[in-house]
Protein backbone atom coordinates (compact mmCIF):
# COMPACT_ATOMS: atom_id res chain seq x y z
CA UNK A 1 0.00 0.00 0.00
CA UNK A 2 1.16 3.45 -0.74
CA UNK A 3 0.97 6.19 1.85
CA UNK A 4 1.38 10.03 1.67
CA UNK A 5 3.01 11.79 4.36
CA UNK A 6 2.09 15.11 4.39
CA UNK A 7 4.51 17.26 6.53
CA UNK A 8 2.47 20.20 8.44
CA UNK A 9 4.71 22.84 10.21
CA UNK A 10 4.31 26.44 11.29
CA UNK A 11 6.42 27.73 8.36
CA UNK A 12 7.25 31.19 10.14
CA UNK A 13 8.85 28.97 12.66
CA UNK A 14 10.72 26.74 9.98
CA UNK A 15 12.07 29.69 8.43
CA UNK A 16 13.22 31.11 11.59
CA UNK A 17 15.97 28.03 12.32
CA UNK A 18 19.23 29.26 11.34
CA UNK A 19 21.01 27.82 8.96
CA UNK A 20 22.99 25.40 11.03
CA UNK A 21 19.37 24.43 12.52
CA UNK A 22 18.38 23.10 9.45
CA UNK A 23 21.34 22.02 8.07
CA UNK A 24 21.27 19.76 11.21
CA UNK A 25 17.55 18.66 10.53
CA UNK A 26 18.42 17.62 7.00
CA UNK A 27 20.96 15.49 7.99
CA UNK A 28 18.93 14.07 10.27
CA UNK A 29 16.21 13.06 8.14
CA UNK A 30 18.81 12.41 5.35
CA UNK A 31 19.96 9.28 7.51
CA UNK A 32 16.20 7.59 7.67
CA UNK A 33 15.28 8.56 4.43
CA UNK A 34 18.37 6.57 3.11
CA UNK A 35 17.79 3.53 5.36
CA UNK A 36 14.38 3.74 3.75
CA UNK A 37 15.16 3.79 0.11
CA UNK A 38 17.43 0.70 0.37
CA UNK A 39 14.85 -1.34 2.02
CA UNK A 40 12.97 0.03 -1.07
CA UNK A 41 9.74 1.46 0.86
CA UNK A 42 10.53 5.19 -0.43
CA UNK A 43 8.96 6.97 -3.45
CA UNK A 44 9.28 10.49 -4.27
CA UNK A 45 10.10 13.04 -1.10
CA UNK A 46 9.56 16.77 -1.68
CA UNK A 47 10.39 20.07 0.30
CA UNK A 48 8.08 22.98 -0.72
CA UNK A 49 9.35 26.53 -1.24
CA UNK A 50 7.88 28.53 1.20
CA UNK A 51 3.70 29.53 0.97
CA UNK A 52 5.01 32.85 -0.23
CA UNK A 53 6.33 31.50 -3.26
CA UNK A 54 2.50 29.91 -3.50
CA UNK A 55 -0.34 30.48 -6.15
CA UNK A 56 -3.86 29.50 -5.82
CA UNK A 57 -6.56 28.93 -8.79
CA UNK A 58 -9.87 29.05 -7.00
CA UNK A 59 -11.82 27.17 -9.76
CA UNK A 60 -14.98 27.23 -8.03
CA UNK A 61 -16.05 29.89 -10.27
CA UNK A 62 -16.08 30.60 -14.09
CA UNK A 63 -13.62 31.78 -15.06
CA UNK A 64 -11.41 30.33 -12.51
CA UNK A 65 -9.84 33.23 -10.06
CA UNK A 66 -5.98 33.34 -9.53
CA UNK A 67 -4.95 34.26 -5.97
CA UNK A 68 -1.44 35.03 -4.70
CA UNK A 69 -0.73 32.32 -1.87
CA UNK A 70 -1.83 29.04 -0.27
CA UNK A 71 -4.97 27.42 -0.62
CA UNK A 72 -5.87 28.51 3.42
CA UNK A 73 -4.74 30.49 5.95
CA UNK A 74 -4.16 28.05 8.39
CA UNK A 75 -1.44 28.45 11.97
CA UNK A 76 0.53 25.19 10.23
CA UNK A 77 1.63 24.82 7.00
CA UNK A 78 1.80 21.84 4.21
CA UNK A 79 5.62 22.05 4.05
CA UNK A 80 6.46 19.11 2.03
CA UNK A 81 5.56 15.53 1.30
CA UNK A 82 7.00 11.71 1.13
CA UNK A 83 5.30 8.94 -0.64
CA UNK A 84 6.07 5.75 0.94
CA UNK A 85 5.33 1.85 0.52
CA UNK A 86 4.49 0.65 3.40
CA UNK A 87 2.78 -3.27 4.58
CA UNK A 88 0.02 -0.86 6.34
CA UNK A 89 -0.89 1.94 8.68
CA UNK A 90 1.16 0.97 11.54
CA UNK A 91 4.14 0.29 9.43
CA UNK A 92 3.52 4.08 7.53
CA UNK A 93 3.38 5.17 11.43
CA UNK A 94 6.31 3.90 12.65
CA UNK A 95 8.60 5.28 9.47
CA UNK A 96 6.21 8.72 10.51
CA UNK A 97 7.30 8.31 14.10
CA UNK A 98 11.22 7.86 13.42
CA UNK A 99 11.18 10.90 10.75
CA UNK A 100 9.17 13.30 13.49
CA UNK A 101 11.86 12.68 15.96
CA UNK A 102 14.42 13.58 13.69
CA UNK A 103 12.45 16.66 12.87
CA UNK A 104 10.05 17.32 15.89
CA UNK A 105 7.29 19.81 15.85
CA UNK A 106 4.27 19.98 13.56
CA UNK A 107 2.34 17.50 12.44
CA UNK A 108 2.40 14.51 9.42
CA UNK A 109 -1.09 13.27 8.15
CA UNK A 110 -0.73 9.45 7.17
CA UNK A 111 -2.80 9.72 3.89
CA UNK A 112 -3.38 5.99 2.10
CA UNK A 113 -2.78 6.86 -1.63
CA UNK A 114 -5.78 5.61 -4.57
CA UNK A 115 -3.62 6.48 -7.50
CA UNK A 116 -0.45 6.39 -7.92
CA UNK A 117 0.91 7.65 -11.47
CA UNK A 118 4.94 8.08 -11.95
CA UNK A 119 5.10 10.45 -14.60
CA UNK A 120 8.49 10.19 -15.10
CA UNK A 121 9.21 14.24 -15.22
CA UNK A 122 12.81 14.62 -12.92
CA UNK A 123 13.66 17.97 -11.15
CA UNK B 1 19.31 26.59 28.15
CA UNK B 2 18.32 23.08 28.15
CA UNK B 3 18.35 21.20 24.77
CA UNK B 4 14.17 21.80 25.31
CA UNK B 5 14.51 25.06 25.95
CA UNK B 6 16.59 25.70 22.79
CA UNK B 7 14.02 23.92 20.64
CA UNK B 8 11.69 27.22 21.70
CA UNK B 9 14.14 29.23 20.15
CA UNK B 10 12.73 29.18 16.40
CA UNK B 11 9.01 29.88 18.04
CA UNK B 12 9.94 32.70 20.19
CA UNK B 13 11.67 34.47 17.21
CA UNK B 14 8.70 33.46 14.71
CA UNK B 15 6.50 34.94 16.88
CA UNK B 16 8.10 37.76 17.99
CA UNK B 17 7.25 40.65 15.50
CA UNK B 18 3.20 39.54 16.25
CA UNK B 19 3.92 39.67 19.72
CA UNK B 20 5.82 42.51 20.34
CA UNK B 21 3.32 44.65 17.64
CA UNK B 22 0.42 44.07 20.00
CA UNK B 23 1.85 44.78 23.15
CA UNK B 24 3.36 48.21 21.37
CA UNK B 25 -0.57 48.80 20.11
CA UNK B 26 -1.26 48.07 23.86
CA UNK B 27 1.34 50.02 25.66
CA UNK B 28 2.15 52.43 23.27
CA UNK B 29 5.56 52.59 24.50
CA UNK B 30 8.56 50.46 22.36
CA UNK B 31 10.39 49.80 25.90
CA UNK B 32 7.52 48.76 28.04
CA UNK B 33 6.27 46.48 24.97
CA UNK B 34 9.80 44.86 24.32
CA UNK B 35 9.84 44.36 28.52
CA UNK B 36 6.86 42.67 28.51
CA UNK B 37 7.78 40.34 25.39
CA UNK B 38 10.95 39.60 27.06
CA UNK B 39 9.31 39.08 30.59
CA UNK B 40 6.74 35.88 28.27
CA UNK B 41 9.70 34.96 27.40
CA UNK B 42 11.57 33.92 30.38
CA UNK B 43 8.12 32.46 31.93
CA UNK B 44 7.46 30.68 28.26
CA UNK B 45 10.80 28.81 28.72
CA UNK B 46 9.47 28.05 32.19
CA UNK B 47 5.99 26.47 31.37
CA UNK B 48 6.52 25.38 28.06
CA UNK B 49 8.79 22.14 28.31
CA UNK B 50 6.59 21.07 31.07
CA UNK B 51 2.89 22.19 30.20
CA UNK B 52 4.01 21.73 26.50
CA UNK B 53 3.61 24.83 23.99
CA UNK B 54 0.52 26.38 23.18
CA UNK B 55 -1.48 25.85 19.69
CA UNK B 56 -1.07 29.78 19.60
CA UNK B 57 2.42 30.71 20.58
CA UNK B 58 1.85 34.53 19.72
CA UNK B 59 -1.46 34.85 21.58
CA UNK B 60 0.57 33.06 24.94
CA UNK B 61 3.14 35.75 24.69
CA UNK B 62 0.62 38.62 24.23
CA UNK B 63 -1.38 37.39 26.82
CA UNK B 64 1.16 36.72 29.59
CA UNK B 65 3.42 39.55 28.67
CA UNK B 66 0.18 41.95 28.76
CA UNK B 67 -0.77 40.88 32.26
CA UNK B 68 3.63 40.80 33.41
CA UNK B 69 3.58 44.49 32.11
CA UNK B 70 0.83 45.64 33.11
CA UNK B 71 1.57 44.39 36.90
CA UNK B 72 4.84 46.37 36.85
CA UNK B 73 3.43 49.64 35.76
CA UNK B 74 0.91 49.30 38.19
CA UNK B 75 3.42 48.42 41.06
CA UNK B 76 5.67 51.47 39.55
CA UNK B 77 2.89 53.92 39.43
CA UNK B 78 1.50 52.89 43.22
CA UNK B 79 5.31 53.63 44.25
CA UNK B 80 4.93 57.11 42.30
CA UNK B 81 1.80 58.16 41.82
CA UNK B 82 -1.41 57.36 41.27
CA UNK B 83 -1.88 55.95 37.82
CA UNK B 84 -4.58 58.48 35.69
CA UNK B 85 -7.77 55.95 35.06
CA UNK B 86 -8.14 56.19 31.85
CA UNK B 87 -4.38 54.96 31.14
CA UNK B 88 -5.90 51.01 31.93
CA UNK B 89 -9.49 50.99 30.81
CA UNK B 90 -9.44 47.96 29.16
CA UNK B 91 -8.01 46.32 31.94
CA UNK B 92 -10.89 44.29 32.73
CA UNK B 93 -11.15 42.98 29.40
CA UNK B 94 -12.12 38.99 29.63
CA UNK B 95 -9.54 36.94 28.26
CA UNK B 96 -11.70 35.67 25.45
CA UNK B 97 -11.82 39.38 24.51
CA UNK B 98 -7.89 39.85 24.35
CA UNK B 99 -7.69 36.44 22.60
CA UNK B 100 -10.46 37.71 19.71
CA UNK B 101 -8.82 40.94 19.57
CA UNK B 102 -5.00 39.69 19.36
CA UNK B 103 -6.18 37.22 16.63
CA UNK B 104 -8.28 40.07 14.88
CA UNK B 105 -7.44 41.98 11.56
CA UNK B 106 -5.17 44.28 13.41
CA UNK B 107 -2.51 41.89 13.22
CA UNK B 108 -1.21 42.90 9.90
CA UNK B 109 -1.30 46.20 10.39
CA UNK B 110 0.08 46.00 13.54
CA UNK B 111 3.61 44.27 12.53
CA UNK B 112 3.23 46.63 9.53
CA UNK B 113 3.24 49.69 12.50
CA UNK B 114 6.03 48.28 14.48
CA UNK B 115 8.45 47.72 11.08
CA UNK B 116 7.11 51.28 9.96
CA UNK B 117 8.22 52.69 13.30
CA UNK B 118 11.81 51.69 13.03
CA UNK B 119 12.19 53.19 10.02
CA UNK B 120 11.20 56.72 11.23
CA UNK B 121 12.40 59.47 8.65
CA UNK B 122 14.18 61.17 11.25
CA UNK B 123 16.61 57.92 11.92
CA UNK B 124 19.37 57.68 10.01
CA UNK B 125 19.97 54.48 8.33
CA UNK B 126 22.32 52.54 10.08
CA UNK B 127 19.90 53.44 13.19
CA UNK B 128 16.75 52.07 11.44
CA UNK B 129 18.52 48.82 10.94
CA UNK B 130 20.11 48.10 14.12
CA UNK B 131 16.42 49.21 15.51
CA UNK B 132 14.49 46.77 13.43
CA UNK B 133 17.64 43.98 13.88
CA UNK B 134 16.95 44.72 17.83
CA UNK B 135 13.40 45.14 18.23
CA UNK B 136 11.59 43.14 15.78
CA UNK B 137 14.74 40.22 14.87
CA UNK B 138 15.49 40.31 18.74
CA UNK B 139 19.07 40.17 17.55
CA UNK B 140 21.02 40.80 20.52
CA UNK B 141 23.03 43.62 21.00
CA UNK B 142 26.57 41.99 20.61
CA UNK B 143 25.26 40.63 17.54
CA UNK B 144 24.23 44.00 15.65
CA UNK B 145 27.25 45.05 17.26
CA UNK B 146 29.43 42.50 15.92
CA UNK B 147 27.83 43.02 12.59
CA UNK B 148 28.58 46.92 12.46
CA UNK B 149 32.13 46.28 13.69
CA UNK B 150 31.32 48.83 16.96
CA UNK B 151 31.87 47.79 20.78
CA UNK B 152 28.51 46.79 22.42
CA UNK B 153 28.46 49.60 24.36
CA UNK B 154 28.71 52.13 21.20
CA UNK B 155 25.25 49.90 20.03
CA UNK B 156 23.53 49.86 23.29
CA UNK B 157 23.83 54.05 23.45
CA UNK B 158 23.18 54.41 19.56
CA UNK B 159 19.89 52.27 20.25
CA UNK B 160 18.83 53.55 23.04
CA UNK B 161 19.54 57.54 21.44
CA UNK B 162 16.96 55.70 18.60
CA UNK B 163 14.17 54.79 20.91
CA UNK B 164 14.43 58.16 22.58
CA UNK B 165 14.11 59.92 19.21
CA UNK B 166 10.57 57.70 18.33
CA UNK B 167 9.38 58.18 21.76
CA UNK B 168 9.56 61.95 21.35
CA UNK B 169 8.60 61.38 18.01
CA UNK B 170 5.60 59.42 18.78
CA UNK B 171 4.87 61.76 21.57
CA UNK B 172 4.80 64.78 19.37
CA UNK B 173 2.63 66.01 16.36
CA UNK B 174 4.90 63.06 14.21
CA UNK B 175 4.00 60.05 15.94
CA UNK B 176 2.34 57.12 13.86
CA UNK B 177 -1.30 56.67 14.96
CA UNK B 178 -2.74 53.32 15.90
CA UNK B 179 -5.95 53.18 14.22
CA UNK B 180 -5.60 50.84 11.46
CA UNK B 181 -4.31 53.49 8.38
CA UNK B 182 -6.33 53.42 5.05
CA UNK B 183 -5.08 51.91 1.77
CA UNK B 184 -3.09 55.08 0.44
CA UNK B 185 -1.06 55.29 4.42
CA UNK B 186 -0.63 51.80 4.30
CA UNK B 187 0.81 51.96 0.73
CA UNK B 188 3.28 54.63 1.96
CA UNK B 189 4.00 52.18 5.15
CA UNK B 190 4.89 49.20 2.55
CA UNK B 191 7.14 51.29 0.98
CA UNK B 192 9.00 52.71 3.69
CA UNK B 193 9.81 49.27 5.37
CA UNK B 194 10.32 47.51 2.03
CA UNK B 195 13.08 50.26 2.01
CA UNK B 196 13.94 49.69 5.14
CA UNK B 197 14.46 45.61 4.52
CA UNK B 198 16.67 46.41 1.88
CA UNK B 199 18.98 48.06 3.67
CA UNK B 200 19.20 45.49 6.02
CA UNK B 201 19.70 43.39 3.30
CA UNK B 202 22.76 45.47 1.75
CA UNK B 203 23.82 46.03 5.19
CA UNK B 204 24.38 42.43 5.50
CA UNK B 205 25.95 41.87 1.48
CA UNK B 206 28.21 44.40 1.00
CA UNK B 207 31.46 43.31 3.61
CA UNK B 208 33.55 40.80 3.28
CA UNK B 209 35.99 39.25 5.44
CA UNK B 210 36.01 38.63 8.91
CA UNK B 211 32.90 41.30 8.94
CA UNK B 212 31.17 38.70 6.36
CA UNK B 213 30.32 36.60 8.76
CA UNK B 214 28.82 38.71 11.10
CA UNK B 215 26.65 40.24 8.46
CA UNK B 216 25.43 37.18 7.10
CA UNK B 217 22.74 36.91 9.61
CA UNK B 218 21.41 40.27 8.51
CA UNK B 219 20.97 38.89 4.94
CA UNK B 220 18.57 36.11 5.52
CA UNK B 221 16.77 38.05 8.68
CA UNK B 222 15.89 40.74 5.56
CA UNK B 223 15.01 37.63 3.87
CA UNK B 224 12.74 36.54 6.72
CA UNK B 225 10.51 39.65 7.38
CA UNK B 226 9.98 40.09 3.90
CA UNK B 227 8.32 36.96 3.41
CA UNK B 228 6.87 37.38 6.87
CA UNK B 229 5.36 41.21 4.59
CA UNK B 230 4.39 38.62 1.87
CA UNK B 231 2.23 36.36 4.31
CA UNK B 232 0.72 39.29 5.59
CA UNK B 233 0.34 41.06 2.08
CA UNK B 234 0.12 38.76 0.01
CA UNK B 235 -0.63 40.46 -3.01
CA UNK B 236 1.61 42.97 -3.43
CA UNK B 237 3.87 42.69 -6.43
CA UNK B 238 6.54 45.36 -5.17
CA UNK B 239 7.08 43.05 -1.85
CA UNK B 240 7.39 39.90 -4.14
CA UNK B 241 10.09 41.77 -6.19
CA UNK B 242 11.87 43.12 -3.20
CA UNK B 243 11.98 38.91 -2.01
CA UNK B 244 12.68 37.80 -5.61
CA UNK B 245 15.96 40.31 -5.55
CA UNK B 246 17.30 39.54 -2.21
CA UNK B 247 16.98 35.81 -2.54
CA UNK B 248 18.41 36.12 -6.07
CA UNK B 249 21.60 38.49 -5.19
CA UNK B 250 21.69 36.43 -1.72
CA UNK B 251 21.77 32.66 -3.95
CA UNK B 252 25.63 33.96 -5.30
CA UNK B 253 26.75 34.32 -1.63
CA UNK B 254 29.18 31.45 -1.50
CA UNK B 255 30.75 32.66 -4.88
CA UNK B 256 31.14 36.00 -4.16
CA UNK B 257 34.75 36.04 -2.15
CA UNK B 258 37.23 33.89 -2.64
CA UNK B 259 39.25 31.96 0.42
CA UNK B 260 41.17 35.42 0.85
CA UNK B 261 38.49 37.82 0.93
CA UNK B 262 39.16 39.22 -2.31
CA UNK B 263 35.64 40.25 -4.40
CA UNK B 264 35.33 37.40 -7.24
CA UNK B 265 33.00 40.11 -9.74
CA UNK B 266 29.96 38.23 -11.17
CA UNK B 267 31.53 36.62 -14.36
CA UNK B 268 34.07 35.00 -12.71
CA UNK B 269 32.14 33.62 -10.66
CA UNK B 270 31.74 29.48 -10.12
CA UNK B 271 27.81 29.15 -10.89
CA UNK B 272 27.65 25.98 -9.42
CA UNK B 273 27.83 26.99 -6.14
CA UNK B 274 25.10 29.83 -6.50
CA UNK B 275 22.13 28.45 -4.09
CA UNK B 276 19.97 26.41 -6.32
CA UNK B 277 16.70 26.48 -4.13
CA UNK B 278 17.09 30.39 -3.61
CA UNK B 279 17.28 31.25 -6.73
CA UNK B 280 14.04 28.78 -7.91
CA UNK B 281 12.21 30.87 -4.73
CA UNK B 282 13.23 34.10 -6.27
CA UNK B 283 12.42 33.28 -9.64
CA UNK B 284 9.03 32.16 -8.55
CA UNK B 285 8.07 35.47 -6.83
CA UNK B 286 9.37 37.43 -9.77
CA UNK B 287 6.82 35.17 -12.09
CA UNK B 288 3.49 36.11 -9.55
CA UNK B 289 4.65 39.26 -9.35
CA UNK B 290 4.61 40.03 -13.35
CA UNK B 291 1.37 38.22 -13.47
CA UNK B 292 -0.22 41.53 -11.46
CA UNK B 293 1.20 43.57 -14.14
CA UNK B 294 2.20 46.65 -11.68
CA UNK B 295 5.64 47.36 -12.38
CA UNK B 296 8.11 48.77 -9.68
CA UNK B 297 11.61 49.53 -9.10
CA UNK B 298 12.01 46.22 -7.02
CA UNK B 299 10.46 44.20 -9.88
CA UNK B 300 12.78 45.46 -12.30
CA UNK B 301 15.66 44.91 -10.54
CA UNK B 302 14.81 41.37 -9.47
CA UNK B 303 14.15 40.83 -13.30
CA UNK B 304 18.12 42.08 -13.58
CA UNK B 305 18.98 39.51 -10.87
CA UNK B 306 16.97 36.75 -12.79
CA UNK B 307 18.56 37.26 -15.58
CA UNK B 308 21.78 36.48 -13.98
CA UNK B 309 20.85 33.71 -12.46
CA UNK B 310 19.22 31.99 -16.11
CA UNK B 311 22.39 32.23 -17.44
CA UNK B 312 24.61 28.99 -17.17
CA UNK B 313 27.71 30.61 -17.86
CA UNK B 314 29.08 34.63 -18.08
CA UNK B 315 29.02 34.62 -21.96
CA UNK B 316 24.64 33.75 -22.18
CA UNK B 317 24.04 36.88 -20.45
CA UNK B 318 21.29 38.32 -22.17
CA UNK B 319 22.85 41.78 -21.47
CA UNK B 320 20.09 43.05 -24.50
CA UNK B 321 17.25 42.35 -22.25
CA UNK B 322 19.23 43.82 -18.96
CA UNK B 323 20.24 46.83 -20.90
CA UNK B 324 16.53 47.28 -21.59
CA UNK B 325 15.54 47.15 -17.88
CA UNK B 326 18.14 49.34 -17.04
CA UNK B 327 16.48 51.49 -19.19
CA UNK B 328 13.24 51.25 -17.74
CA UNK B 329 14.80 51.60 -13.82
CA UNK B 330 16.50 54.92 -14.91
CA UNK B 331 12.69 56.24 -16.07
CA UNK B 332 11.32 54.77 -13.09
CA UNK B 333 14.33 55.94 -10.60
CA UNK B 334 16.49 57.80 -12.15
CA UNK B 335 20.10 58.33 -10.53
CA UNK B 336 23.49 58.22 -11.75
CA UNK B 337 24.15 54.63 -9.96
CA UNK B 338 21.62 53.29 -12.57
CA UNK B 339 22.99 54.74 -15.35
CA UNK B 340 26.33 53.78 -14.39
CA UNK B 341 24.96 50.24 -14.35
CA UNK B 342 22.96 50.16 -17.79
CA UNK B 343 27.00 51.31 -18.91
CA UNK B 344 28.55 48.27 -17.79
CA UNK B 345 25.46 46.42 -20.28
CA UNK B 346 26.16 48.37 -22.79
CA UNK B 347 30.12 47.59 -22.95
CA UNK B 348 29.35 43.86 -23.13
CA UNK B 349 26.73 44.56 -25.75
CA UNK B 350 28.17 47.32 -28.01
CA UNK B 351 31.94 47.80 -26.21
CA UNK B 352 33.79 50.06 -24.11
CA UNK B 353 33.97 53.06 -25.83
CA UNK B 354 30.33 53.36 -26.55
CA UNK B 355 30.23 52.52 -22.70
CA UNK B 356 32.68 54.77 -22.06
CA UNK B 357 30.57 58.25 -23.13
CA UNK B 358 27.71 56.99 -21.08
CA UNK B 359 30.03 57.38 -18.21
CA UNK B 360 31.79 59.82 -18.49
CA UNK B 361 29.09 62.78 -18.02
CA UNK B 362 28.38 61.00 -14.96
CA UNK B 363 31.70 62.28 -13.63
CA UNK B 364 30.17 65.71 -11.90
CA UNK B 365 28.30 63.60 -9.21
CA UNK B 366 29.69 60.65 -9.26
CA UNK B 367 32.88 61.97 -8.27
CA UNK B 368 32.73 60.68 -4.61
CA UNK B 369 31.43 57.09 -5.44
CA UNK B 370 34.08 54.12 -5.67
CA UNK B 371 32.20 51.80 -8.20
CA UNK B 372 31.87 55.47 -11.27
CA UNK B 373 36.00 55.43 -11.18
CA UNK B 374 36.94 51.51 -10.91
CA UNK B 375 34.36 50.90 -14.18
CA UNK B 376 35.36 54.14 -15.94
CA UNK B 377 39.37 52.67 -15.10
CA UNK B 378 38.50 49.30 -16.46
CA UNK B 379 36.82 51.13 -19.50
CA UNK B 380 40.01 53.19 -20.27
CA UNK B 381 41.83 50.16 -19.80
CA UNK B 382 40.09 47.72 -22.08
CA UNK B 383 40.85 51.04 -24.66
CA UNK B 384 44.39 50.70 -24.17
CA UNK B 385 44.62 54.18 -22.25
CA UNK B 386 46.44 52.92 -19.76
CA UNK B 387 47.80 56.35 -18.50
CA UNK B 388 44.03 57.54 -17.80
CA UNK B 389 42.89 54.00 -16.66
CA UNK B 390 45.96 54.12 -13.83
CA UNK B 391 44.30 57.91 -13.05
CA UNK B 392 40.84 56.24 -12.08
CA UNK B 393 42.17 53.43 -10.09
CA UNK B 394 43.77 55.37 -7.99
CA UNK B 395 40.80 57.60 -7.58
CA UNK B 396 39.33 54.36 -6.75
CA UNK B 397 41.40 52.73 -4.33
CA UNK B 398 41.09 56.24 -2.56
CA UNK B 399 37.59 55.95 -2.62
CA UNK B 400 37.15 51.99 -1.65
CA UNK B 401 35.38 51.90 1.70
CA UNK B 402 36.33 47.83 2.25
CA UNK B 403 39.56 46.12 2.07
CA UNK B 404 38.01 43.73 -0.67
CA UNK B 405 37.37 46.58 -3.09
CA UNK B 406 40.80 47.85 -2.66
CA UNK B 407 42.42 44.80 -3.83
CA UNK B 408 40.36 44.00 -6.32
CA UNK B 409 41.79 47.67 -7.96
CA UNK B 410 45.05 46.98 -7.21
CA UNK B 411 44.70 43.71 -9.02
CA UNK B 412 44.00 45.59 -11.99
CA UNK B 413 46.30 48.54 -11.17
CA UNK B 414 48.93 44.98 -10.71
CA UNK B 415 47.82 44.49 -14.57
CA UNK B 416 48.90 47.69 -16.01
CA UNK B 417 51.90 47.98 -17.64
Amino acid sequence: MFYALLCYHQEDVVCAWTREEDDAVMQKLAVVQERLARDGKLGPVARLLPTTAATTLRKDQDPPLVLDGPFAETKEQLLGFYILDCADLEEALGIARELGAANPGGSYEIRPVGLFMDGGARP
Amino acid sequence: MSEEARAFGPVLTAARPQAVAALLRYFRDLDLAEEAFQEACLRALKSWPQNGPPRDPAAWLIFVGRNVALDSVRRRARQVELPPEDAFSDTEDAEAAVAARIDGAHYRDDVLRLLFICCHPELPATQQIALALRIVSGLSIGQIARAFLVSETAMEQRITRAKARIARAQAGEGGVPFEPPGAVERAERLGAVAAMLYLVFNEGYSTAGDAAAARAPLCEEAIRLARLLLRLFPAEPEIMGLAALMLLQHARAPARFAADGTVILLEHQDRALWNRTFIAEGLALLDKAMRHRRPGPYQVQAAIAALHARASTAEETDWAQIDLLYGTLEIMTPSPVVTLNRAVAISKLRGPEAALAMVEPLGERLSGYFHYHGLRGALLMQLGRTGEAREGFMAAISLATTPAEAAHIRSHLDGLK
